[in-house]
């Protein structure tokens, strides 16, 4: 019995704490990134945006969660009920489970798993289906026009992601997310002869991947200008016309949850995940954990940049860049990464 | 052992419970929802071996894309199905006789390991320990080393039966406008805008 609780019990209790932390922390921080959303986009255009809930508006995310909560959930008389209801659950569950293996910091991760990398990407070619499935079963031309759409773009920039992995792989040589951050550790600057600094970072080597896992990131969240699935201008909202009350909510939640993981991703991938810029005593005391966030919350800002000032694509341009731009151009940078590795002898 | 032969369980039953919804639910939507789910729990078998890349790959690669086009084509597709449904006894005879066959390679492949567990040392191609070659470089070992030539006549032929697909696809019209991105962007004020100085209340 003793060495049940051992063995099995207690890293199930451990396990299942950290879990929970980690999606109290998520959510706040979710909430937080929705409203800085909000804000960046009307700062942009001279509005205030949202501040009358608290000061500055900093309760708004949460007023909106107990207005979606305690609405009535409206089921449309010819949806599919239980795909209707399910697509929000699996669109929410998706979103979150892949955080499980994302390191904060080094060894503050859930589950530090060999092909971490691959489980991101598998678990993020997935959300597809809390789309199709919503705009399939709310049995409405809007909605299903929506998913189609979505389907397609989330599976053609999932190509150009892919190879954008993989230069970072070969780079690397794991797919263990704890040792591409520590892989930047060491780059250009150390090669030059200076400390560990901002300049071992793959962003500078890898700049023209840097620019296409960012676009090819906001295709796959379907943030604008690659929002076509919920253009309001020809959908009205997409898949989610049909949604109300908490079901809406957890769309919305899952959406914010892959665009903070995507923005995650970019940090491990590129900016070195949790390492201080420079090596300095004052800035390496900074917890990573805070270089993390704030990495994070620079590329959010990218994001919410571009949300507030590129008009949205037309769909044929979409496809265009994703399949004629993004495709040959990170093919082409796996084989000179790879040459070059090979020849330098750098990996 | 205890925890994984739970899992194990966990992860057969359903599969194959949803297997079975394939087959049997009514509409077909349904039917290729429970195929993800089969797949899925395949994939969490193939974690329980330890062949994580594979799970992983069969993550992306079968539900993440193959699965995708397949709920498209379903969704998109109008048919009768109780016409449909009317005729599903008569291919029982061809159903039985696939499941007969699967089942006694299945026993076959089975029971020779049970049997002759020595055999499992002859494969040319012995899986390396775990702790020392993940199975994410073991695969590519194979792959790009050993049978690098292999892999590359494979993908050839994924190119051919593509262009192929492309070739007898492609309808290219002639005379309709098409946008042309490098001449757009070429365009400078001098070569596409004319300002002219209108008088007023004379006009052009």
């Amino acid at each position: 019995m003793d060495s049940f609780f051992s063995t099995y019990a207690w890293p199930a209790i451990v396990m299942i704490a950290q879990s929970l932390l980690l999606l109290v922390c998520l959510l706040i921080f979710i909430a937080y990134i929705l409203l800085a959303d909000r804000k960046i986009w009307a700062a942009v255009q001279l509005r205030r945006g949202p501040n009358v809930v608290g000061p500055f508006g900093l309760f708004q995310s949460f007023a909106d969660l107990l207005k979606f909560v305690f609405k009535e959930p409206i089921i449309p008389a010819g949806a599919n009920k239980g795909v209707f209801l399910l697509a929000p659950l699996v669109s929410v569950t998706l979103a979150l489970a892949t955080w499980a293996v994302i390191p904060f910091n080094p060894n503050w991760v859930i589950a530090n798993i060999n092909v971490g990398l691959l489980y991101v990407f598998a678990i993020s070619s997935l959300e597809v289906y809390g789309i199709i499935m919503s705009g399939w079963a709310s049995n409405s031309k809007y909605a299903f026009l929506g998913a189609l759409r979505s389907a397609a773009q989330m599976v053609s920039y999932e190509v150009s992601i892919g190879f954008v992995i993989v230069t970072v792989l070969l780079c690397v040589g794991s797919l263990n997310l704890t040792d591409i951050v520590n892989a930047q550790h060491t780059g250009l600057g150390t090669m030059m002869g200076l400390p560990s600094s901002f300049l071992d970072w793959h962003f500078i080597p890898l700049f023209p991947m840097f620019v296409v896992f960012f676009i090819s990131g906001l295709a796959e969240t379907n943030r604008p200008p690659f929002d076509l699935p919920e253009a309001e201008s020809e959908l009205v909202a997409g898949y989610m016309v049909e949604y109300s009350s908490a079901p809406y909510m957890m769309l919305m939640l899952g959406e914010y949850a892959a665009i903070l993981l995507i923005c995650s991703l970019t940090s491990i991938l590129f900016l070195g995940g949790w390492l201080p810029p420079v090596d300095f005593w004052l800035i390496n005391w900074v917890p990573g954990i805070i270089w993390f966030i704030l990495k994070v919350g620079l590329i959010f800002f990218g994001y919410a940049m571009v949300k507030a000032f590129v008009p949205r694509y037309r769909y044929d341009q979409l496809m265009r860049l994703g399949w004629k731009v993004f495709l040959p151009l990170s093919l082409a940078m796996v084989v000179i990464t790879a040459f070059v590795l090979k020849l330098t002898g750098w990996a | 052992m205890g925890l994984q032969a739970i899992f194990f369980y966990i992860f057969a039953f359903v599969a194959i419970a949803s297997a079975f919804m394939v087959i049997s639910a009514k509409n077909p939507v349904h039917s290729v929802l429970f195929l993800i789910l089969v797949f899925f729990n395949a994939a969490g078998l193939f974690l329980l071996t330890g062949a994580e890349f594979l799970a992983m790959i069969l993550l992306v690669v079968y539900i993440g894309a193959v699965a995708v086009l397949f709920l498209f084509v379903v969704m998109m597709l109008d048919i009768d199905f109780a016409e449909l449904r009317s005729g599903v006894l008569q291919y029982a005879p061809i159903g039985i006789l696939v499941g007969l066959i699967v089942a006694a390679e299945l026993i076959v492949v089975i029971g020779g390991s049970v049997l002759t567990p020595q055999a499992a040392q002859s494969i040319t191609m012995p899986i390396p320990n775990p702790a020392q070659r993940t199975n994410t470089a073991a695969l590519g070992d194979v792959l790009y080393t050993n049978y690098v030539y292999f892999f590359q006549i494979a993908g050839m032929i994924l190119l051919v039966a593509m262009i192929g697909a492309i070739v007898l696809t492609l309808r290219h019209r002639q005379h309709i406008k098409r946008q042309d991105i490098s001449r757009q962007v070429a365009r400078t004020p001098a070569t596409a805008v004319e300002v002219v100085k209108v008088k007023s209340g004379q006009g052009l």
